[in-house]
């Protein structure tokens, strides 16, 4: 019920840059939910995120969830010896006291069969599942192809 | 026996794959630091999403920035594609002096989902190529380049693609220069080029 209001609470304080609010479940805080736009909803689409653990517990993220895509996974992608794979993650730790970053060239949500192609500007919603702090569902803003990540005032990057 | 001849078979197949990994792993680690030692001239001919063949020979004169991937790549083939977009638009007059490639390792299901489509959604400039298996096993190796199908039940068509990500610099003379190795910014592959034009 209380991630019901959460994503009630969410969806009408929806704004143009909801990539830049911070949503907390627990000790996790999840900010600068992100994708990309597709060329089509053909190929995979993408989410990024940073997840930051308060608490003096570790966590992990250990599912995905959208109705943008038919499919979503998390992977990893993984430069060893030169060749570039992207291994499927079953669950990205999230440690007490540390962030963690889903960001390009690392873990990232994989969103396969996508429901329609993302358009710079939409957003969708994306219920990420932790091991112990249960679920919470975050806003995902699409920006462009060529994005490096959301233009936060906080956003480090 | 028939347990028999399929163990000979998958020892036979285990052996392949350990060479070629090995052969992968100790061929191209030379080239980014010792460039001048191992000068060689990479080629490809392979169809553009009209059919066309396009050679390296036609661009001789030109910087040729080559990269491998494949379209249905969300993470490392996109970053890539965009710091190449980057590095086209801030070359600025200079950009006809250089021509960035996309060479499909996915090719049959790239041509399926449309390879230019895919290109010009990152840059114009950007020329995909996508040619028959054998000959895209050709490019590769003479890149010195690595690619394989994996299988994975989960994504879309069942495999996705490991392959070398770097980003490879031709010269105008059709040698070899260098690689920019994976998540290389922009600006650096930019002064790069610059320093070279």
């Amino acid at each position: 019920m209380n991630h019901f209001l959460l994503a009630a609470a969410l969806i009408l304080s929806a704004s143009a840059a909801m990539a830049c609010e911070t949503v907390t479940i627990g000790d996790l805080t999840v900010e600068h939910a992100w994708s990309k736009a597709t060329i089509g909803a053909g190929r995979p689409g993408v989410f990024y995120v940073e997840i930051t653990n308060t608490g003096s517990t570790d966590d992990a993220l250990v599912g995905i969830a959208t109705p943008a895509a038919g499919m979503p996974m998390l992977h990893e992608t993984v430069v060893q010896d030169g060749i570039a794979s992207m291994p499927h993650a079953m669950s990205i730790p999230v440690p007490a006291g540390q962030s963690v970053q889903l960001s390009p060239g690392g873990y990232h949500g994989m969103l396969m069969g996508l429901t329609n192609a993302l358009k710079e500007g939409d957003s969708f919603p994306v219920t990420l599942s932790f091991e112990k702090a249960g679920e919470v569902t975050v806003n995902v803003d699409v920006l462009s192809l060529r994005a490096e990540g959301p233009d936060c005032a906080d956003a480090g990057q | 026996m028939r347990l028999r001849s399929l163990q000979i078979i998958l020892w036979v197949a285990a052996t392949a794959a350990v060479l070629a990994f090995a052969a992968v792993r100790w061929w191209p680690a030379t080239d980014d630091t010792q460039a001048a030692a191992s000068v060689f001239t990479p080629a490809f001919a392979l169809a553009d999403s009209e059919g066309r063949i396009r050679t390296t020979e036609e661009f001789r004169g030109k910087f040729l920035l080559v990269f491998f991937g494949f379209t249905s790549c969300p993470d490392v083939c996109p970053t890539t594609l965009s710091e190449v977009a980057q590095v086209m638009d801030d070359l600025g007059s200079d950009a006809g002096s250089a021509q960035p490639v996309f060479i499909s390792i996915d090719p049959e299901r790239d041509r399926r989902l449309g390879l230019a489509d895919y290109t010009k959604a990152f840059h114009p400039a950007i020329l995909g190529l996508a040619g028959s298996e054998a000959e895209t096993q050709a490019a590769a190796a003479s890149f010195k380049i690595f690619y394989e199908r994996e299988a994975d039940t989960a994504s879309q068509g069942g495999y996705t693609m490991a392959h070398s990500p770097g980003l490879y610099l031709i010269g105008p003379d059709g040698a070899w220069l260098r690689q920019f190795t994976y998540g290389t910014p922009a600006a650096e592959i930019l002064s790069d080029l610059q320093s070279r034009l």
